[in-house]
């Protein structure tokens, strides 16, 4: 198996790998890590053409449509039925498995390492304006980032122009359409369409936000990112990935006192379900029938509670089923800190059924899109562009790339 | 008897250039084949159908502003790396060869960072020009509006400018030297004696003997400066911000390898390719002209 994660999240990976080597006799898996996800995918597909592949390959969220249209892998569900495997498949968390799942919502790939996004924030801090819990709507961040600053906080909030958060995850959880049709499920002709949305309204507050002093730009060029500003108490508040909530455990300033909510929502609007970040593990074509069962027999035992558990305690990542949840609740793992609030991402995942807007997003393309769109807020915030110009830009810009990609795959249908 | 070496047999001479061939064929014909074919078509990543679209993706290319704006960074940051390195490189060169105090520790010393691999030395420059952590950070803390890389795109740019130079400087301080070093001393010491200066002798004797070396530098640092900048704009700006820094070759990487857009990266490389030709024919057309070899 191939993987894209590295340092300690990569020798958790290694662990797993070692785990499932002695829990049996019949198989061995070697777990390579590539570097990054970036590398997983490219030399997957080198591998693949010159048909040296491995048998999995991780593959992260933005990487799943182009392989979905592809004929270059074996779909879950197959690979479990031929090898003889119950899955009872209902048990994911139905925010993970819309994401990989084809529009009937047969799993293609097994989710692995499953994130999605959340409000950190420092409780000191918040405790110093008189506040005890989290804001939970957009003006309520806003007025909190105010109070801060008056209290004399430096930089109330950081941030990092990355859209994960700020425009999928939001998008999703107050009911916003990413793009037409779906957000791209029922086909591949979907246009984007996020300077049309209240998305445009999000920014335009974060943006006054930073004119006033309440939100910092945090990179690695300006010499912090946003997780180390907000785990060395420079910055308040964060948006990042609840992967994220054991690094700033480990690396957090002593005793201070934090914690993760929800993202927050637009005033008025019911809150829906987040959408899952991170990576899922993908059977490749062209191996033998052996090959085929060991890496069954690897599914079924990651699908383990155990393994859930063993991953998330390891890990910052949540358990990608029911039975792993409730296993681990029932173990007690939420009831103290460290892990105490991580239950908050599968809250936020199963905020609401999953609708037509958040299952996910089927999009050609989407790390150039996502890159076009980062360059848009860079430019906005650097007063290049206003906030509807820099994002009329990056959708038009984002729609040539679906186009060329709709060309690339013209004829092809979405499984 | 004649003494020559020739080969009797054709299959003798064939067989010493084949390992040679098949070099440059891996490593050139092929890949630049494949580039082009897929420049004519759209390439789907994990295979399995290209289509055949003709000129359609250098269309796209020609016509996509960015494309236009990274081809216009590219050559603000060639002219002003070649000007730079090879300013800086004569400079260190000269005084070296003039034998100046520690001169043979200097002339160690300036050949490494050379050696430094690109992104390591991007890592370094990276936190020397850090606005919050690095050692601008005393002069930001001062005048907050000086120093900004990580939302100003002209600092940023001028930041990869002076990572690589550094780089550069050194390659070319080698080749300079060893020019200089080849200038017969009788026609210097001529010179001395009949009461040239320092600055006397550099400007009619010792430039005017190495401009061959000066010529060849232009050239190479020109060409190189499209391909080697990759890995410090990948560590230090990521092309950022805003598209500020990204160069030629970092937008192929980024379409190709990131955005999975095989046919036009495929596209723009073939386009790289032509613009370096074309430069390099310019360089010798016009710039050689004027070089004297001895």
């Amino acid at each position: 198996m191939w993987h894209g994660l590295t340092g300690d999240l990569g020798d958790a990976v290694g662990e797993v790998c070692k785990r499932f080597n002695e829990s049996q006799k019949d198989y061995e898996i070697v777990c390579t890590s590539q570097g990054s996800y970036d590398n997983a995918l490219q030399n997957a597909i080198a591998a693949y053409r010159a048909k040296k592949n491995p048998t999995i390959v991780q593959i992260f969220d933005a990487g799943t449509l182009d392989l979905l249209l592809s004929e270059a892998y074996v779909p879950a569900r197959k690979l479990m039925e031929d090898n003889g495997y119950k899955i009872n498949w209902d048990d994911y968390i139905p925010a993970i498995s819309n994401y990989y799942a084809d529009s009937k919502g047969v799993l293609n790939s097994f989710p692995f390492n499953s994130s999605t996004a959340m409000f950190y924030w420092n409780k000191d801090a918040f405790g110093k304006i008189g506040k005890t819990e989290a804001p939970k709507t957009w003006d309520e961040v806003f007025d909190s980032l105010k109070a801060l600053k008056s209290a004399g906080y430096e930089c109330p909030m950081a941030w990092n122009y990355d859209t994960w958060p700020i425009m999928e995850q939001s998008s999703a959880i107050n009911n916003l359409p990413i793009a037409t049709k779906g957000n791209g499920y029922q086909g591949l002709d979907a246009e984007f369409i996020v300077n049309k949305t209240k998305f445009v309204d999000i920014i335009k507050s974060l943006k006054k936000a930073y004119d006033d002093g309440l939100v910092k730009i945090k990179t690695p060029d300006t010499g912090a990112t946003i997780v180390q500003a907000f785990s060395n108490a420079d910055c308040q508040v964060m948006l990042s990935s609840i992967a994220d909530h054991g690094t700033v455990g480990k690396t957090q300033k002593p005793d201070m006192k934090w914690d993760v909510a929800m993202l927050p929502t637009l005033a008025g609007v019911e809150r829906k379900n987040s959408l899952v970040g991170g990576a899922s593990l993908w059977t490749l074509q062209g191996k033998t029938a052996e090959e085929y069962k060991g890496a069954a027999a690897f599914f079924n035992f990651i699908a383990k509670p155990e393994s859930a558990l063993f991953w998330s305690t390891r890990t910052g990542y949540i358990p990608v089923t029911k039975s792993g949840f409730d296993y681990m609740k029932a173990q007690g793992f939420y009831d103290k800190a460290p892990y105490k609030g991580r239950e908050l991402a599968i809250a936020s995942l199963n905020a609401s059924p999953v609708t037509e807007l958040t299952r996910g997003i089927r999009l050609g393309g989407f790390v150039q899109i996502r890159k076009e769109m980062r360059d848009a807020l860079t430019d906005i915030f650097a007063n290049k562009a206003s906030v509807e110009d820099g994002i009329n830009s990056a959708v038009e810009r984002s729609n040539a790339v679906l186009r060329k990609f709709e060309k690339t795959y013209a004829g092809k249908m979405l499984p | 008897m004649e003494k020559r070496a020739t080969f009797s047999k054709m299959s003798v001479g064939v067989m010493f250039i084949l390992p040679q061939v098949l070099l440059v064929f891996t490593f050139f014909y092929w890949p630049t084949g494949a580039a082009l074919y897929w420049a004519f078509t759209l390439e789907r990543p994990w295979g399995g159908g290209n289509e055949w679209v003709g000129f359609d993706n250098f269309r796209q290319v020609f016509a996509d502003r960015a494309y236009w704006g990274s081809i216009f960074r590219s050559l603000i940051f060639a002219s002003a790396t070649a000007t730079l390195s090879m300013s800086i490189g004569l400079l260190l060169a000269i005084a070296c060869d003039r034998s100046l105090k520690g001169y043979q520790m200097f002339r160690t010393v300036f050949v490494w960072p050379y050696a430094v691999v690109a992104p390591a030395a991007a890592l370094a420059f990276r936190f020397i020009f850090a606005p919050e952590a690095g050692i601008f950070s005393m002069i930001v803390k001062a005048y907050p509006e000086f120093w900004n890389p990580a939302q100003n795109g002209y600092h940023a740019m001028t930041m990869i400018i002076i990572c690589y130079s550094w780089k550069y400087a050194a390659y070319c301080f080698i080749f300079f030297l060893a020019a200089l070093q080849a200038i017969p001393r009788s026609v210097i010491e001529a010179a001395a004696l009949d009461g040239a200066g320092v600055l006397r002798r550099v400007r009619d004797i010792q430039l005017p003997l190495i401009t061959p070396t000066f010529f060849f530098m232009l050239v190479i640092s020109i060409t190189d400066s499209f391909q080697d900048s990759f890995g410090i704009v990948d560590v230090m700006t990521d092309g950022g911000p805003a598209k500020a820094t990204e160069l030629l070759v970092y937008k192929i990487y980024f379409d190709g390898f990131r955005g999975l857009d095989y046919s036009g990266a495929a596209a723009q490389s073939i386009v790289l390719m032509l613009i370096m030709m074309v430069l390099t024919f310019f360089q010798f057309r016009y710039i050689e002209r004027r070089v004297h070899y001895s």
